[in-house]
């Protein structure tokens, strides 16, 4: 699948941004759809194949090194919902305002908190899912609260 | 032989994962067994690693740290294995026993195999002001926020970007801390890339390259000042940075517990990668002393899987060598976790094979 | 420092009854069973003793009981090490000064 397909698509897709290899499978494990597979041995990174790849975002929480995303572009193609791990109090709530913050920290965009899911096979690994101008998509890997100067 | 109170089959020194999977192993196979740890709860460091361990699905990865803890915990107690807390492996005895301490009282138990699963200890870092209550290691912060449920500072500066560091890092800010930063002296860092990356997607400020030059404060810490170095940990001038603080974490290298194997004259080699000077051993973990086996952070600073695999394969070995499994069946168990330490060391740190080779071709020479 | 009430992923720490010691003369609350050197932070303390020979401060720093920096003066006995002996009613905790004395 490529990236204007993507794009096009109603449902959301998954992320993983895992570079290095570290002996661990979760993911594959966990996915329902066969989606992820880790070839040969358990060291070797793990492959998406997007055309099984649902956006059901379980391998979200099921990745030790929380480097797993669901990116879903809405039908007007302005927005986009980023889901990703969140392991902290207090937990962001269902319409709170932010901000989208990129893999070094740094606040690029407003963000809107959409849902936090927290069931228990996710073992105490939320779910947040944050809503963000679809041009950030690529980018926003975090969330931070407007007005919390803390981490 | 000197006088003892009893004698065990096997006698495991530590009740981490590498004291455990081999208490349990060779129960299993028909030892008796007794496990003997200093601590007021068995696990080793298990029980202060709350965040979930990488390794394969069928072996527990996805667990958290304090779960496969458990785990282990129970398994090995199902097995009949006799677990002694707060008792401190003081020495060994000429000819024998071991000196188990227990408050203020003193045991000689004799064994006929001694399985060293003594762990690792943090290295420290030195600098003016180093002494200051607020400076400690990193795994004393991590104890004191995940066991003791004791935030150790607000403001911490954490010295060293290798997994322990930014792991505690990550749990200090989850107990309520904000990180005022990771300090390293190298360019890069070398943890996990997934493991920096959820510290940097937060904010904290990573200074590569830099040196803690001193801290202050007048009963703790109260600030510390770091300087960048170039390419050869030259200083450069001027580029001196003050933080305000009131922690220090030292997260700068484990090195193995050895007291024990070097009271009981089992050679060691010095190999830096595996943290220091390493207890050698061959490929059933049996040290170049006689009846004496090892496993886990004490053979070689690696990581949890690979401490409970290594005590796995002792345990089998020890059985082996109380004739309670033959030589075939032994084998045929051992090369089964064999080729799973070999594929848990297949990844980015694949050096470490090859230290593990050299110290198994040390046992040889 | 300061006691974590609620945490992500351990919850709401399981303590101990609320007991009174006594730190240098001052009545002050401690969980039974937690480390001295655990309810002596709880209770903003950082420094357990001072050294013998320059009267530094010096406090916790390896927490697993090996490096002997956290010692105290406890219930008379010097040197008890605060960050694995554990919290006990009515104990009676004194910073330690240098070597100190056995008061028993």
């Amino acid at each position: 699948m490529n990236n204007k397909a993507l794009e096009d698509s109603e449902k959301g897709h998954a992320v993983l941004e895992c570079y290095e290899e570290i002996p661990c499978d979760p993911c594959s494990e966990i996915c329902p759809f066969g989606a992820i597979t880790i070839p040969g041995l358990i060291t070797n990174l793990p492959q998406l194949n997007l055309s099984l790849c649902t956006g059901c975002g379980r391998c979200v929480p099921a990745c030790p090194g929380q480097a797993i995303f669901i990116i879903k572009y809405l039908p007007d193609k302005r927005k986009a919902r980023i889901s990703l791990p969140y392991e902290f109090l207090p937990y962001p709530t269902t319409g709170q305002k932010g901000w989208g913050l990129n893999r070094n920290g740094h606040a690029v965009c407003r963000a809107r908190v959409i849902s936090l899911i927290l069931n228990k096979d996710y073992n105490h690994t939320a779910l947040l899912s944050i809503e963000i101008p679809s041009r950030f998509a690529k980018e926003v890997r975090f969330f931070r609260r407007s007005n919390d100067d803390n981490q | 032989m000197s006088e003892f109170e009893m004698v065990r089959d096997v006698l495991v020194v530590g009740a981490g994962p590498a004291g455990l999977g081999a208490a349990t192993e060779a129960a299993r196979l028909g030892a008796q067994v007794l496990v003997v740890d200093e601590n007021h709860r068995p696990g080793g460091q298990l029980f202060k690693q709350i965040h979930k361990f990488f390794g394969s699905a069928s072996h527990k990865a996805g667990k958290r740290g304090f779960v496969i803890g458990e785990y282990l915990l129970r398994e090995a107690r199902d097995c009949g294995v006799e677990i002694w807390l707060d008792s401190v492996v003081e020495g060994v005895l000429a000819e024998g026993p071991v000196c188990v301490v227990q408050g203020r009282n003193s045991r000689h138990i004799a064994f006929r195999n001694l399985i060293l699963a003594t762990g690792a200890q943090e290295n420290t870092a030195i600098f003016p002001g180093w002494t200051l209550p607020g400076v400690l290691t990193a795994g004393a912060a991590q104890t004191f926020a995940n066991l003791h449920g004791i935030l150790p500072g607000k403001k911490i500066l954490m010295l060293g970007s290798g997994n322990v560091g930014v792991i505690v890092g990550y749990q200090l800010i989850q107990a309520g801390a904000r990180m005022v930063g990771v300090v390293d002296i190298s360019p890069k860092s070398k943890g996990y890339q997934v493991h920096l990356d959820k510290l940097k997607r937060i904010g904290v400020p990573f200074f590569m390259s830099h040196r803690i030059t001193r801290a202050w404060g007048n009963f703790r810490v109260e600030g510390v000042e770091l300087v960048e170095v170039d390419r050869n940990y030259n200083i450069l001038p001027g580029t001196e940075k003050k933080l305000e603080v009131d922690t220090i974490c030292l997260a700068v290298g484990l090195n193995p517990r050895t007291q024990l194997a070097r009271q009981l004259r089992c050679r060691l080699k010095y190999i830096p990668e595996l943290g220091g000077w390493v207890t050698i051993h061959n490929e059933d973990m049996k040290t170049t002393a006689n009846n004496i086996f090892i496993a886990g952070d004490a053979a070689g600073v690696e990581e949890a899987n690979i401490a409970i695999d290594e005590g796995r394969l002792a345990g089998v070995a020890v059985a082996q060598n109380l004739g309670l499994v033959s030589e075939k069946e032994a084998e045929t168990i051992k090369e089964e976790y064999r080729e799973r330490l070999f594929s848990l060391r297949s990844g980015k740190d694949k050096e470490r094979l090859e230290c593990k080779r050299t110290l198994i071709r040390a046992y040889y020479e | 420092m300061t006691r974590i009430i609620d945490h992500p992923i351990l919850g709401a720490f399981h303590r101990g009854a609320e007991v009174t010691i006594t730190v240098d003369g001052q009545s002050l609350k401690a969980r039974e069973g937690e480390p001295i050197a655990a309810a002596l932070l709880a209770n903003g303390i950082s420094v357990f003793r001072f050294t013998e020979k320059s009267g530094d401060p010096r406090g916790l720093f390896c927490g697993i009981g090996i490096c002997t920096d956290c010692k105290m003066t406890v219930n008379g006995v010097p040197n008890v090490r605060t960050c694995v002996t554990p919290i006990k009613a009515e104990m009676v905790i004194q910073t330690q000064r240098g070597t100190d004395k056995w008061h028993e």
